[in-house]
């Protein structure tokens, strides 16, 4: 549903730019590894289509944090929770996929049951045989456990770091629980050794190709959806929220409720990412409920830019593009490069790596400006307050000038 | 006293925080339509008078009675708003990162759910309700601007604005013109008086100067209750009142 208007507005033309490099990449990198012989100069190897498809999965849950931290100012830092329980549901249908093929035989049951001697199966776990049970479960878990924790935390007004404490400790909760090998999910080595989705196998070129476009269309609908919230009157709420919650509740807004319904929504967004992430990599463990990742996820999102849309993803890509990079070389070293990287971020560029390139275009616009008109005034006729908070605002910047047109 | 009539009726309103009587059997009738200055030194029990108005606060005892049936005690800040009690802090708090008008555009009465909100349209009634606001203000050639980059004083005309556009009966003003030019306390004080023609209002102010201005009756609180009532002029006769501002 994507309106002709959409692509004239001058303002969001960054917005739809990156919606069109998603679809373009979901077409062209799957043609390329699949119709180009591997000694072409053109051809995408597989691995690369495995890995920059794990990246966009990790871009999809940097962006849904952004929903929460960057328009709402509510720092999760149990995000990876979502981003794991969509996975589990995805990986729950991949496992029953398996039917008897599995090393026990067993057509009903997955291994680790029958290794823990189970003789049926699991209430939970009825229903994974079918996909579109499964497709829902992705969205449905993470976003009543957002519903659920939100409510009671909004309510209570829970706010702040005791708020980024209680996400983290959720977190840690269901990694622990998730380790329990009585809990039904496969306890330390979680699911894996997946045959088929949907009938394909999952290991087959043509099968991970359409995996990474799905991913790919996945965070290109997640950009749409994040930029149509936060250009609503709702999304101009959140930010209220963000910026003077009790102005809002004073005007008669319920601003639990506006915050529940990001958190929520922002929920589904991970779920969905997770549940794109599993058959790529071929691996659910609890180790993805590790509050690290969460963190992780907080630094990718700070990078790129808070508040921006565009740029948790660009972070999501090049700190994944950083970690791979470096944990090849240097991998002991890595978690020290990443730490020296938020610390630097937070200092140098509290915005981001977006932030910047909008501060710098920002202050470059004015000078052209001002030399075009020849003389040059001493003072810039917008101040650096101004600047910078338009800044703030991104591709929101008014294109018609430095001062918007006053309609009286 | 009969509470039909009044807007806002407070009677025996105690609120004490660990042992510290904020407010102390205050009882307080304000009539509708009237404006109302309120006067009193610091810590008289001001600010968390407007809080127990406003819900933020609940009284330990007493009775809050709005427009004359509404119980407020037993209601929460974003009803008491929808109720029609609009706030202005003592700290103009505006949407800075949003601009003026859309400042505006979220204080607009109307529907307070999210979905509604996610699928708004402006309408043309609206577009009007928010020009109305702009010529009151006079802010309308700022109405693209931050609201971050606004003086202080217009800050403090928007968040007026804001309430007006919430179109409320009753407006709690927590000091207007702390911090303003002269000029610009002559400016509110003007709003003040034009919104006072349509709406019953409280203004919470040190400013002698400012409270002569406006012309109304004058409450003063002392240590959470009602010291001196009436004229400007027999308020500041009054040698209670004398001695607790000049101290004795």
């Amino acid at each position: 549903m994507i309106s002709g208007k959409f692509f004239v507005a001058g303002a969001d033309r960054r917005i739809a730019i990156t919606i069109l490099i998603l679809v373009a990449v979901a077409i062209l990198v799957p043609v390329l590894n699949i119709a180009f012989p591997p000694d072409s100069a053109l051809h995408v190897p597989s691995y690369m289509v495995a890995l920059i498809g794990k990246y966009l999965c990790y871009a999809l849950l940097a962006l849904s944090l952004d929903l929460v931290w960057g328009y709402c100012g509510i720092l999760s830092l149990g995000h990876g929770a979502f981003f794991a329980l969509g996975g589990y549901a995805m990986g729950m249908y991949l496992m029953r996929q398996i039917g008897d093929r599995g090393v026990y035989g067993n057509p009903i049951l997955p291994d680790f049951m029958v290794f823990l001697n189970w003789k049926e199966l699991p209430w939970f776990w009825y229903g994974f045989d079918q996909f579109w049970f499964a497709a829902l479960m992705v969205m449905l878990v993470p976003g009543l456990l957002a519903f659920c924790f939100g409510w009671l935390a909004f309510r209570s007004r829970v706010t702040g770091v005791y708020l980024s404490i209680i996400t983290q400790a959720m977190t840690y909760a269901l990694l622990l629980a998730f380790f329990r090998n009585d809990m039904g999910f496969g306890g330390n080595n979680g699911l894996t050794d997946f045959k088929d989705i949907l009938g394909f196998n999952v290991q087959a070129n043509t099968t991970r190709s359409a995996l990474f476009a799905a991913s790919a269309l996945a965070l290109a609908l997640g950009v749409f959806v994040t930029w149509r919230i936060i250009g609503s009157k709702y999304g101009k709420l959140l930010m209220a929220v963000r910026d003077a919650e009790s102005r809002t509740r004073f005007l008669g807004w319920r601003a639990e409720n506006v915050k529940l319904f990001a958190f929520t929504v922002s929920a589904v967004m991970a779920g969905i990412a997770g549940a794109l992430y599993v058959p790529q990599v071929g691996i659910i463990n609890p180790g993805e409920f590790d509050p690290a990742n969460s963190i992780e996820v907080v630094v990718w999102t700070a990078v790129g830019g808070r508040a921006t849309i565009v740029g948790p993803i660009i972070g999501a890509l090049l700190v994944n593009a950083g970690k791979s990079w470096f944990t090849g070389v240097l991998p002991e070293f890595w978690l020290f490069a990443l730490g020296g990287l938020f610390v630097f971020v937070t200092l140098f560029l509290p915005k981001g790596v977006v932030g910047m390139y909008d501060q710098w275009k920002a202050g470059r616009g004015h000078r052209l400006k001002a030399a075009a008109t020849g003389d040059a005034p001493p003072l810039a006729p917008v101040s650096p307050a101004v600047e910078s908070a338009r800044a703030e605002k991104g591709w929101q910047v008014p294109s018609g000038g430095p001062e918007p047109a006053a309609a009286e | 006293m009969s509470k039909s009539g009044t807007i806002l009726y407070l009677d025996g309103v105690s609120r004490s925080f660990d042992g510290f009587k904020a407010i102390n059997n205050l009882s307080l009738v304000l009539d509708k339509g009237e404006m109302r200055a309120i006067i009193g030194p610091n810590g008289a029990g001001k600010t968390t008078m407007m809080d127990i108005i406003t819900g933020k606060t609940k009284p330990d005892t007493g009775e809050v009675f709005y427009d004359g049936q509404i119980d407020l005690t037993r209601h929460d800040e974003a009803e008491i708003a929808m109720m029609g009690i609009g706030r202005k802090f003592q700290k103009p708090t505006v949407f800075e990162s949003h601009t003026v008008e859309d400042n505006i555009v979220l204080s607009l009465k109307g529907p307070r759910s999210i979905f509604p909100a996610l699928f708004h349209k402006r309408s043309a009634g609206e577009q009007r309700r928010i020009e109305e606001i702009f010529s009151t203000i006079r802010l309308g050639d700022k109405r693209h601007d931050l609201a971050a980059n606004l003086s202080h004083g217009q800050k403090q005309w928007l968040e007026i604005g804001m309430l007006l556009a919430q179109d409320p009966k009753l407006l709690l003003v927590d000091e207007p013109v702390a911090g303003m030019t002269d000029a610009e306390t002559e400016e509110t004080a003007r709003l003040l008086k034009e919104i006072s023609k349509t709406h019953s209002v409280i203004v919470v102010e040190h400013d002698m100067h400012f409270v002569r201005e406006l012309g109304v009756k004058v409450t003063c609180l002392h240590e959470g209750s009602v010291l001196s009532e009436g004229t400007l002029d027999f308020v500041s006769a009054d040698e209670r009142v004398v001695e607790v501002y000049l101290g004795r």
